[in-house]
């Protein structure tokens, strides 16, 4: 593709508006957009879009919002919707796309790369514009984390996902103009070849991946104690996830899994209980802005990544923390209500 | 049934960052010995559900690997495991940094190999964790491509797949051929026997050049046009851990919260 212009972002919805991860990607887009002088522009794919989501694009940077609603385009479809960023992206050449790492991006990202014959690189941390090539410079953890390589793509356009809390998201700006476009998407979807016949809900509370507390239970945590972890993480409306050999004797369900095999995290606060730290663990929480570790072996490989550490009995330990917390938090709370009286 | 399962060697991930060394000249890993090259775990689990595939559904299963001589050694552990062949795909042309090479290069093996029904690959690596190999060969092959699947089933000339999404899992009804990307949740990958083992290392594993499979890198890709590792770096990795003192255990949870109100801005 020549004579491209323009940093598109791939826009997700929830219930309360944009994703955190778009707001995100926006924040990314509009630091690309001004080394390069060009538009940052958004895209909404689906059935039935409200005009809020669409607001809210310019809102958090957008230039211009291209709206592609149709309705096949309901539910996610992989044939249906690299088709229509497809043909979005063949009419408006954008040097870059960005996706969020999220079950859409990643899967959505790849199938466009190789439709449109450009590169992709997934799961990227930092992303700037070589001033020289002009082209974007994008940086990415190999080896589960243990070395980073900063990749680069000649063809156009530069394709890439980030990783979730890895750029800071873009302010909101009430006053911020910007166009909306109703994408005209004059193609015949194919009738698609995988069929979704039902979707099924198992998982409930906080997602780990977004979670900005994350409690993690290591193999040295008993069953009858998961129950504590639970508390202090909802303590914070956090999460609570595990190593791998606490989902391979069926303590705690597979998704809880964090690690290379599993979930990669990035919270505000990770506190480890019982984790040793093996490398594969390791992987899925460097990203974490604090990390703690609370173990009685001084010498777990774990402490050796932890900003804060306790070495002792998380039986006793915990118990403390919860309090301590509970503590706290009623003070803050009785300051709060004091206030507003 | 055709059951293709692309397979690959990578460092052990489990091995530990101290020990873990890059040449940022190459701007790859240094060569560890050869016990620490595994198998890509996902891809051992591909390699079981296909294995299952053909237990309860007939069939035979070929397992390609690109890589260079030292991959062979994976391709016979899978024989062990139950594949039927492995074929090795090497040749200077393939470059790692390139994913999109590679993708095309096992798509082109599986052209060669030609008759197929389902495709296993895993859905992410331990190594360059590009994640798009398995769906590059589907977009090449113009195949449907499902990732991530924990689950599935053959009936008649579909196969049924429960996919992972964010909250939960969907039902997905797929014609063959397809191609699907498995993660772990999947199965747990057996052990082979000692028999297998020793039958797997008498067998032979054919080596596919570029040549071999009608690869023309200049033709998917014009020179100039690709993805390039520039640099390869090791981030700090140890950091210096504040210990919390305390008299007593309690002492240390209460002192750690007081720690962390300072340290995490917005937790309370």
């Amino acid at each position: 593709m020549t004579d491209t212009k323009g940093i598109l972002i791939y826009c997700e919805t929830q219930e309360a508006g944009l994703t955190p991860i778009t707001i995100e990607q926006l924040g990314a887009g509009q630091k690309l957009a001004t080394q390069l002088g060009e538009e940052v522009l958004a895209v909404l794919v689906g059935s039935g879009i409200d005009e809020k989501s669409a607001h809210e694009c310019i809102y958090y940077g957008a230039d211009k919002v291209y709206v592609i609603d149709r309705e096949p385009l309901e539910s996610y479809s992989p044939e249906l919707y690299s088709k229509a960023l497809e043909t979005l992206i063949e009419r408006i050449k954008p040097s870059i796309v960005l996706f969020g790492q999220t079950t859409v991006g990643r899967d959505l990202a790849p199938r466009l790369a190789y439709k449109l014959n450009t590169g992709v690189t997934l799961d990227c941390v930092d992303l700037t514009i070589d001033p020289s090539s002009r082209l974007m410079l994008q940086t990415k953890p190999v080896y589960g984390g243990k070395a980073y390589g900063v990749y680069v793509c000649e063809s156009k356009p530069q394709i890439v996902t980030i990783r979730p809390k890895s750029f800071p998201p873009m302010e909101k700006n009430e006053s911020k103009k910007g166009e909306i476009i109703l994408f005209d998407l004059e193609i015949d979807f194919p009738s698609t070849r995988a069929k979704v016949v039902s979707r099924e809900k198992e998982k409930a509370g906080i997602q780990l991946e977004a979670a900005k507390v994350v409690i993690c239970a290591g193999r040295g945590v008993a069953r009858d104690d998961l129950g504590l972890l639970r508390e202090l993480a909802n303590l914070f409306n956090g999460a609570v996830g595990c190593t791998r050999p606490v989902c391979d004797d069926g303590r705690l369900p597979p998704q809880h899994q964090i690690g290379l095999t599993g979930k990669i995290v990035n919270p505000d606060l990770y506190i480890g209980i019982a984790v040793s730290g093996a490398t594969q663990h390791l992987a899925g929480i460097m990203g974490s802005k604090i990390i703690v570790a609370v173990n009685k072996d001084p010498d777990a490989p774990i402490f050796r990544v932890a900003h804060y550490g306790i070495v002792g009995d998380y039986r006793e330990v915990v118990p403390s923390i919860i309090n301590k917390c509970k503590e706290l938090k009623k003070v803050f709370s009785d300051d709060r209500n004091y206030c507003h009286a | 049934m055709n059951l293709i399962v692309c397979v690959k060697q990578v460092i052990d991930p489990e091995m530990p960052p101290a020990m873990f060394e890059i040449d940022s000249e190459a701007k790859r890993a240094k060569s560890p010995s050869r016990t620490s090259l595994v198998i890509n775990d996902y891809d051992e689990v591909a390699l079981e559900a296909a294995v299952r595939v053909k237990e309860s559904h007939g069939g035979k299963v070929t397992v390609i690997s690109l890589g260079d001589d030292s991959a062979i050694q994976t391709i016979r552990q899978c024989l062990a495991k139950g594949a039927d062949e492995g074929i090795l795909i090497k040749d200077s042309l393939f470059e790692e940094e390139d994913r999109s090479i590679t993708a095309h290069a096992l798509a082109a093996a599986i052209k060669k190999i030609g008759d197929f029904d389902l495709i296993f690959c895993g859905r992410q690596e331990a190594d360059w964790d590009a994640s798009q190999v398995g769906i590059g060969i589907a977009e090449v092959l113009g195949i449907p491509a499902i990732s991530p699947v924990r689950k599935l089933e053959i009936r008649d000339r579909t196969v049924v797949i429960e996919r992972i999404v964010d909250e939960g899992y969907e039902v997905i009804e797929c014609p063959l051929p397809c191609l699907v990307a498995v993660d772990t949740e999947l199965a747990t990958p057996r052990y082979p026997t000692t028999k297998a083992v020793l039958e797997a290392s008498r067998k032979r594993v054919p080596i596919w050049s570029a040549g071999d499979i009608e690869f023309d890198a200049s033709k998917i890709m014009p020179e100039g046009k690709r993805t390039r590792l520039l640099k390869l770096f090791k981030p700090e990795f140890e950091r210096e851990c504040e210990l919390i003192s305390g008299e007593s255990p309690e002492e240390m949870g209460t002192n750690l919260v007081l720690k962390l109100r300072e340290a995490v801005p917005g937790l309370f």
